[in-house]
């Protein structure tokens, strides 16, 4: 009994650590540029897919894969917020990048569907299978590698964040997009550039949910960017270290409940966000919002 | 100071006076009562027409689905388009009205043409449903309240695949078998879907002029300043969206009927989420004839595109690139841009009409100002 | 005899900032009275508190002998005290008449004493319609009644934030920069526009940094510096009074005539 439980908090914090890099990747984009990106979800999946097409038809480690992902991942975000969100005016701002992140995701998924066909493909390596025994249980090397990977990125986001004159710009404009505009920081090359670490963080997410998740099919984001949402809400919209510590602490609880009633273990997540919201709608760690809606 | 009564400067004020006045123009929908009215009855006369012209399956099942979307699109903007929360989970009312069609019949072995007495219950349950779903989500900021229906929306689809009990899980429900031939039950499908429509578009035009609707298009332009002048923004929101969803949930179950079935992913589909903001988008949102004409646009292109090209996918990506069109060069809608290209056209354009679409402009260039 | 309005030793503090400090201020009815002072000095801390936009840290607000201090500012406003905003709040996308009844809805002849009164009767009753028609002359934007708020110029605003906070008949009126940025003959509409609702009985406290606006209209003025009054007394006096040039340092002098 305690071996399971103590399973489960591993596994928790294991997948809690994943999920966390691409959270924070989806607040800083709400942050910085005041969207919800949608396409978060699918775009895990597009990672997960380009690692698998590396692997499978290059035989390219997925590690090592991810040298070339990670850089793509950047490069087609910059583009997609460039083309398709900035340029979107009026005062239904936030409601239309709202649907124009959407409508990206479906044609990526439909484009998925293309390329690839709907049918669960998994990633693997010939390290997949082995595993470390801790506790009475076994941990695999790779959902280890993936965390000890996922830790290292949110740590640099960190550095980048803190420590760097670019990472002062971005929490300047997540505070006051206008002060920020006075003080002389360009803030669309903030935003297209937010954006781009925003996603190039779901390439590394999607090689190991790919590689440490179930199957994963072209339909397979829609269920990753409704858990992705509610923790970024759960954490409040905006706030960097609420959206890791939500994502250990629900994946923890989740694999807990598990234990016991698997089919529900995923509601857990959703019945956390109304209860938060019932007794404090800006999330967690949320502030009141600084700007008008 | 200085007299302010000097010739010169009464002059030019008087004269501003004058050229401010101007003809007034009256937003929305272009022509005056009279031409409005005629319109109407000749929209309404085609719309009747056409269930009759035609006994072609594909055209009528077309007419059906666009006949649902408009009563869907028009609840819709009811809601999101007047106060400004864009839900992106109104598939939640949607299904649960066609699940609650669903399981009364199972259960209840409802048969024949009683199925149609169930409509209200349908709409009653998704009303139901709307009210805790209200409370929650709409205490909280726009951004946070459409992630928030988009969870719902999750919830309640996870809900149509686990509780098997009830809603038999991935298998669904079936639809009661109607003793109809198939003409006629294309056809009285698409009078009770125009019927529906009809009434969901009386609604909306009530709201609209309505004490209510004006309060309601208050909190979409400033909550707290409407809410200091005595607006009570919750019950004011939260009744819009029951209204919204009820009206909703009767389109879930007749289409239900008229499918004859539903599962979780057909009856809580984010492409109907999807569909229905994009028509209300390229309408016009907050109008009362945008959804109207957005439906009448997308549904038989939608149609003619599935049927056509056997892709699946590709009509999926075909539908994430039109709407990406729509957002970025028809930002306010069809119907706003089409009334103020005409009326500038028809010369009685001042500052006041040509700028209805670009509201956003003033208030921008204003607050720049004092900045 | 009391004042209509008065506030007793308020404070407020912004995180290490004290805006407010021991502000006590007196409007009499019938008044118009001018909050004057520099940047800074808390003069719209001062009118959201009386509003109930901001809870002060400490003292007491009265209005008519009634403590007001914690009410919500649709409360004060059902109370009889109209607010306007240094930056115009108004509804852009509703017609200039509906910003109107907007505002009435609560007080309008239709619904008083009712607590929901018919939601689907049509917005603004005809007796509402003809007070806010009224209004718009008043103000002088009535041939505008039908377009839309977002159209209009800055000042044009101005004067329709006016209107609709009289709507509802307050006692009392508070204006928040009235004349700020707007353009010297239209400064005169409003200020003849004030004088004219004043000699019907209306009580007025006006912020404003026109110093020809204020004295030219106020018929008492208090001065606010670093969240504390300085000095308070008719206009002449105060534009003498060295603790007021002093708050004011550096600012230029005016260089016309005083003000009759």
């Amino acid at each position: 009994m305690a071996t399971e439980l103590l399973h489960a908090v591993v596994n928790g914090v294991l997948g809690g650590g994943v999920y966390a890099l691409m959270a924070v990747g989806l607040t800083l984009i709400f942050g910085v540029l005041d969207i919800i990106n949608i396409a978060q979800g699918v775009m895990v999946v597009l990672g997960a897919y380009l690692s698998y097409a590396l692997s499978v038809h290059l035989h390219i480690d997925l590690f090592l894969g991810l040298l070339i992902t990670v850089p793509a991942m950047f490069i087609i975000g910059v583009a997609i917020q460039w083309a398709f969100i900035r340029p979107l005016r009026g005062s239904e701002r936030t409601a239309m990048s709202l649907l124009a992140s959407y409508a990206v995701a479906i044609i990526i998924e439909g484009l998925l569907y293309l390329f690839f066909g709907a049918s669960d493909v998994t990633l693997t390596a010939p390290y997949s299978n082995s595993t470390v025994s801790m506790f009475g249980f076994y941990v695999p090397d790779i959902e280890i590698g993936g965390f000890v990977l996922a830790a290292a990125m949110v740590g640099v986001l960190y550095l980048l964040l803190y420590r760097t004159r670019f990472g002062k710009s971005v929490r300047a404009t997540m505070q006051d997009r206008t002060a920020a505009l006075l003080v002389g920081i360009d803030v669309n090359r903030v935003g297209a550039l937010t954006y781009g670490i925003g996603v190039s963080v779901t390439a590394i997410g999607g090689m190991i949910f790919g590689a440490t998740g179930p199957p994963f099919n072209p339909n397979s984001g829609y269920d990753l960017i409704s858990r992705l949402l509610a923790l970024i809400i759960l954490a409040g919209l905006g706030s960097v270290g609420g959206a890791l510590v939500a994502s250990v602490f629900m994946l923890t609880v989740e694999a807990i409940v598990d234990i016991w009633q698997p089919t529900w273990a995923v509601a857990v997540f959703y019945a956390a966000i109304v209860i938060v919201l019932l007794v404090r709608p800006v999330g967690l760690f949320g502030r009141q919002a600084a700007r008008a809606q | 100071m200085s007299d302010s009564t000097s010739p010169r400067r009464s002059a030019a004020a008087a004269g501003r006076r004058a050229e401010l006045a101007g003809p007034a123009a009256v937003p929305g929908v272009l022509g005056g009562p009279g031409t409005r009215a005629g319109l109407l009855a000749l929209a309404l006369a085609a719309f009747v027409a056409f269930g009759v012209a035609f006994t072609n399956q594909l055209v009528l099942t077309i007419g059906f689905l666009t006949a649902l979307y408009i009563c869907c699109a028009v609840a819709w903007n009811l809601f999101s388009g007047y106060s400004g929360y864009i839900s992106l989970g109104h598939a939640v009312f949607f299904g649960s009205g066609a699940y609650a069609a669903g399981i009364v019949c199972e259960h209840l072995q409802v048969t024949g043409n009683a199925i149609f007495a169930l409509l209200p219950l349908a709409g009653a349950v998704a009303a139901v449903i709307a009210v805790p779903f209200g409370l929650v989500a709409l205490r909280v900021r726009r951004h946070t309240f459409v992630v928030i229906t988009i969870a719902i929306f999750f919830i309640f689809q996870l809900m149509a695949f686990d509780l098997n009990t009830l809603t038999n899980g991935t298998i669904g429900l079936d639809a009661p078998f109607l003793v109809w031939g198939p003409v006629a039950f294309d056809q009285r499908f698409y009078y009770i879907a125009l019927a529906l429509a009809v009434v969901t578009v009386g609604i909306s035009w009530l709201v609209k002029g309505s004490r209510f609707g004006l309060q309601l298009r208050a909190i979409r332009d400033d909550e707290d300043r409407a809410a200091s002048l005595g607006v009570r923004a919750m019950p004011v929101k939260l009744t819009a969206f029951v209204i919204s969803g009820g009206l909703t949930g009767i389109a879930g179950a007749v289409w239900f009927y008229f499918i004859g079935q539903v599962f979780p992913q057909s009856g809580f589909d984010p492409i109907f989420d999807l569909t229905v903001a994009l028509i209300a988008f390229l309408g016009g949102l907050g109008t009362i004839s945008g959804p109207v004409i957005g439906a009448v646009i997308i549904m038989p292109a939608e149609q003619y595109l599935t049927s056509s090209i056997n892709d699946s996918y590709l009509s999926q990506i075909l539908l994430g690139v039109l709407f990406l069109a729509v957002v970025l060069f028809l930002p306010n809608g069809l119907v706003p841009a089409v009334a103020s290209r005409v009326r500038s056209w028809l010369g009685t354009g001042t500052a006041a009409a040509a700028a209805v679409p670009g509201v956003a402009q003033p208030v921008a260039a204003a607050k720049g100002a004092q900045e | 005899m009391t004042a209509l309005l008065r506030t007793e030793g308020i404070s407020k503090a912004f995180g290490g900032v004290q805006a407010l400090s021991e502000c006590s201020i007196e409007v009499e009815a019938g008044t118009i009275t001018g909050l004057i002072g520099p940047n800074g000095s808390g003069k719209t801390t001062l009118f959201n508190v009386i509003t109930g936009y901001e809870r002060p840290d400490e003292g007491e607000v009265y209005f008519a002998d009634r403590k007001i201090t914690r009410l919500a500012p649709q409360r004060v406003f059902a109370d009889g005290i109209g607010r306007t905003f240094q930056l115009t709040r108004i509804f852009p996308r509703l017609t200039v008449m509906e910003n109107m009844l907007i505002a009435a809805q609560h007080t309008g002849t239709a619904s008083r004493g009712r607590r929901f009164g018919n939601p689907l009767a049509r917005a603004g009753g005809p007796a509402d319609r003809h007070r806010a028609m009224e209004l718009l002359r008043f103000t002088g934007i009535d041939g505008h009644a039908h377009a839309l708020a977002g159209t209009l110029s800055y000042g044009q605003r101005k004067l329709l934030e006016l209107a609709y906070v009289l709507v509802a008949d307050p006692t009392i009126v508070l204006l928040d920069e009235p004349a700020g940025g707007i353009n010297p003959s239209l400064i005169h509409v409003i200020s003849d526009r004030i004088a004219e609702l004043n000699a019907a009985g209306k009580t007025f406290l006006i912020v404003e940094h026109n110093m020809e606006f204020v004295m030219g209209l106020c018929h008492h003025v208090a001065v606010l510096d670093y969240g504390t009054v300085v000095a308070a007394g008719p206009p002449q006096i105060i534009r003498d009074d060295p603790r007021v040039l002093d708050a004011y340092l550096g600012i230029a002098e005016e260089d016309d005539e005083p003000v009759g």
